[in-house]
């Protein structure tokens, strides 16, 4: 388990984790690549075939181990390589979200998105914009945030 | 304790560029169970692959993290490096350093920290890979193509050709489709049933297609490679076996007031009938709601009212208790090519979005028609023999109006898209009308000319400067009856002038639209489709034919609107598509999928519920004296896709997903 980066001038570096899906987010990553669009490298991917995969309780543990900030990006709704996984994504993380309030967590360190295999720039900015926003609200230290 | 090797590719300059690639090896080379880490200029050369290969042999590795471009690039080519190195390939992973990394940051220090981190995640997951094995399914070689309009039967016919049996369902009591009913066809004026009439005979004779005409598809079971169809051969009344088409029952029929389908209703057909004389096959039905003996029958009258055709048949082919039977059809590999309807104006729709035309008398003129009942005044097969003329008066119209776009790219109407074949189809009436009624006057309203294609362009300046029918861009607002014509108000927007037309006869061409029953023919196939029931292919550009369901294809105007030629090409991709798939007698599966641990498994079946393919299964299990202990749920691998959504749904965690198992992705998140 990782402090807080601190690097430089010592401005707070978030850690951020992405879990995304194969075909739609993690494509769009690499599009984002290979148009050598630059971004902040706070984010870590995990790959996952599908959103639908994505267990709340990998958010959770991605913050008990040091994460400061969460982005869960998959295909546009009606897009799911799956047909559906990303539904039944989004109602999990709808629910997900008032859990949050619940243990403590604030949801705007969670970031949901939908970035498509075509959208490396929306990728950048999701990136961009979740890192801006997690450096404003501080480390997470523990639960429950005060 | 894992022996895990790492391997960090600079891919030349571009990883090396941003991430100190010696570094990264020296420090994932420090993880506990990394037993060998180096770094190579280029990983996926031979050379670069030999060093997989050599460690894995030398070091007895059971894991390799191969740090490079993104997986999918080389992933398949590292795990076959490893395969061939005597290591399962499952068991060899990528870091995504290029991509993820080196190509979206300039800061050397800071990117090379995160490149040890995305390796760190890598190494740490692949601890809990499984070896894994390809799994093999065998495939039943005979395809079913459903919809028998020319997409099916282009289908039908290549798959056929290919020597595979194919089994072609088509609703109506003929194949043919909508082609069958056109005149001529753009852009060479062919004649439709003279290109179109040979196929479906082709069809009928060939020994490879099994041809069920006036059957619907009732159910579908199973997965690539092994489908369960069972279709509905709907009673015709008619033995099939026996008749011999010789039309003796159509001319004693005494109903012969009944406005044909074939004909768009402008012309008459009998109560028993065949669409029309090309039919094929060429065996008639017996319309149930028409016929005086089916309809005293369900008022309840005991004696038969008619059997006119039954007296005069010679084979004793009518048979009026003959019922709906069904037959199923194993088939590994399923081709839909159900075709389109086209929008209709009328007050009534089917669909709350739909608005109909109010300002066009909601269809209420009867010399306002659309596109096909156009078709069938102008074929020599139609109504009117070929003759243009009014379906009110029957005298002919010198005055035409043609509207483009009705419907089509108007989401007032509750429709965005474009028809694509109208501009065309509208040149081609311009021209029909022009050789038919030579003193006529074609005047198009118009919104853009969309004539993409091969000779498309010029057909439609034929129209213009050959044909002189005169092209006004705008919209009509209204039409309604004046005396013996229509007032049609329209504007041209190119000269900014408002224009009234009286017209002896107005053409719509209205847009087109998927099959009424198309959503519950692909809830049957587990295919999606858009919001206008048109079926979602796998890919826009690189699948075109695929559907998300494996071994299930598009073809023509089900998919999206198509032309003739589109939906050939369609077809034949299908075809070749289906024919790949028949060539091995066992299909290669990657055994990423979702497997039940059955002694947790409680049998909530949420799994069952969240799975989008159908892929879980209720088993039984017994103990040995063949009592039921419980019900678990099962992962048919054949039909399971890997996505997952099982996994997170499981409240007892009884389903893990190869590959990305849950003490995977803990091992990568642990390693934060």
């Amino acid at each position: 388990m990782s402090a807080p980066v601190t690097v430089g001038n010592g401005a707070f570096e978030p850690s951020i984790v992405a879990f995304v899906c194969n075909w739609c987010t993690y494509t769009g990553a690499d599009l984002a690549g290979t148009s050598r669009i630059l971004m902040a490298d706070n984010v870590r991917v995990i790959r996952l075939p599908c959103t639908g995969r994505i267990d709340t309780l990998f958010i959770l543990k991605a913050f008990e181990r040091g994460a400061d900030g969460v982005i869960v990006s998959g295909c546009h709704p009606a897009d799911c390589h799956y047909t559906a996984g990303n539904y039944h994504a989004r109602r999990r993380f709808a629910i997900f979200r008032e859990l949050m309030n619940f243990v403590g967590i604030d949801p705007r360190r969670v970031t949901f998105s939908w970035v498509s295999a075509s959208e490396g720039g929306k990728w950048a900015e999701v990136v961009n914009s979740t890192t801006e926003q997690v450096r404003q609200l501080g480390p997470f230290a523990t639960y429950p945030e005060a | 304790m894992s022996r895990v090797g790492v391997f960090i590719c600079h891919c030349g300059e571009n990883i090396g560029r941003t991430v100190d690639c010696s570094r990264v090896a020296q420090a994932l080379g420090e993880l506990p169970g990394v037993v060998h880490s180096v770094d190579y200029k280029y990983m996926c050369s031979d050379p670069g692959q030999a060093l997989i290969k050599q460690a894995i042999q030398e070091k007895g590795l059971d894991g390799v993290v191969v740090g490079a471009c993104s997986p999918h690039m080389h992933e398949k080519t590292f795990r076959k490096a490893a395969a061939g190195a005597g290591l399962n390939p499952f068991l060899c992973e990528m870091a995504n350093l290029r991509e993820h990394c080196s190509w979206i940051h300039e800061d050397r220090e800071k990117a090379t920290r995160k490149a040890v981190d995305l390796g760190r995640f890598i190494v740490e997951k692949i601890k809990f890979n499984r070896p894994l094995s390809t799994i093999f399914i065998p495939v039943e070689r005979r395809a079913l193509v459903i919809g028998g309009g020319i997409a099916g039967i282009q289908a039908a016919l290549d798959i056929a050709d290919g020597g595979r049996e194919v089994i072609l369902i088509e609703k109506e009591p003929s194949i043919g489709g909508h082609m069958s009913q056109l005149s001529e066809t753009f852009p060479t004026l062919d004649c439709s049933q003279c290109i179109l009439t040979p196929r479906m005979v082709e069809v009928a004779q060939h020994p490879h297609i099994k041809l069920l005409a006036y059957s619907e598809v009732e159910s579908v079971d199973g997965y690539i490679g092994n489908f369960q169809v069972k279709i509905r051969r709907k009673a015709r009344y008619v033995d099939e076996t026996k008749c011999n088409g010789c039309g003796e029952c159509q001319k004693e029929c005494p109903n012969k007031k009944i406005p044909g389908e074939f004909d768009q209703g402008l012309g008459m057909r009998t109560a028993i009938y065949v669409p029309f004389p090309q039919a094929v096959p060429n065996i008639p039905v017996i319309d149930r709601a028409n016929c005086a003996l089916f309809r005293g029958r369900a008022k309840g009258v005991k004696k038969v009212v008619c059997s006119k055709c039954a007296e005069v048949c010679g084979r004793k082919a009518i048979d009026f208790d003959q019922q709906d039977t069904f037959v199923t059809e194993n088939v590994g590999a399923i081709v839909v090519a159900t075709g389109y309807q086209l929008y209709s104006i009328g007050k009534e729709q089917d669909s709350d979005s739909l608005r109909g035309y109010g300002e066009y008398g909601y269809g209420a003129i009867p010399d306002v028609i659309d596109g096909l009942q156009f078709e069938r005044l102008a074929s020599a097969s139609g109504p009117t023999g070929g003759k243009i003329l009014r379906p009110s008066d029957g005298k002919e119209p010198k005055t035409v109006v043609f509207l483009q776009c009705i419907g089509s790219r108007d989401p007032a109407k509750g429709i965005e898209y474009c028809s694509k074949i109208c501009c065309m189809y509208v040149a081609k009436h311009t021209m029909l009308f022009h050789h038919k009624v030579h003193d006529g006057k074609a005047v198009v309203f118009y919104m853009d000319i969309r004539a993409g294609g091969k000779g498309y362009d010029e057909f439609v300046r034929r129209a213009i400067e050959e044909s002189h029918a005169l092209y006004l861009r705008g919209r009509v607002s209204r039409m309604y009856r004046n005396g013996d014509t229509i007032r049609v108000h329209g504007i041209d927007t190119l000269s900014g002038e408002p224009v009234v037309i009286d017209a002896d006869m107005v053409v719509l061409a209205t847009a087109m639209r998927a099959q009424p029953g198309i959503a519950a023919l692909a809830q049957k196939l587990s295919v999606s489709y858009d919001q206008h029931g048109f079926l979602n292919e796998a890919h826009p550009k690189l699948r075109p034919v695929e559907t998300n369901t494996a071994g299930v294809f598009v073809a023509g105007a089900c998919q999206a609107p198509r032309d003739i030629p589109d939906s050939v090409a369609m077809a034949s991709a299908t075809a070749s598509k289906v024919l790949g798939l028949f060539s091995k007698e066992l299909l290669e599966r990657e055994p990423l999928i979702a497997c039940v641990d059955r002694l947790t498994c409680a049998g909530c079946f949420h799994c069952e519920r969240v799975c989008p393919y159908g892929a879980v299964e209720r088993k039984s299990l017994m103990d040995g004296k063949g009592r039921l202990i419980k019900i678990v749920a099962e992962v048919n691998q054949g039909v399971c896709q890997g996505c997952g959504t099982c996994q997170a749904t499981c409240p007892s965690k009884s389903v893990e997903l190869e590959g990305f198992r849950d003490e995977q992705i803990y091992a990568a998140v642990n390693a934060l």
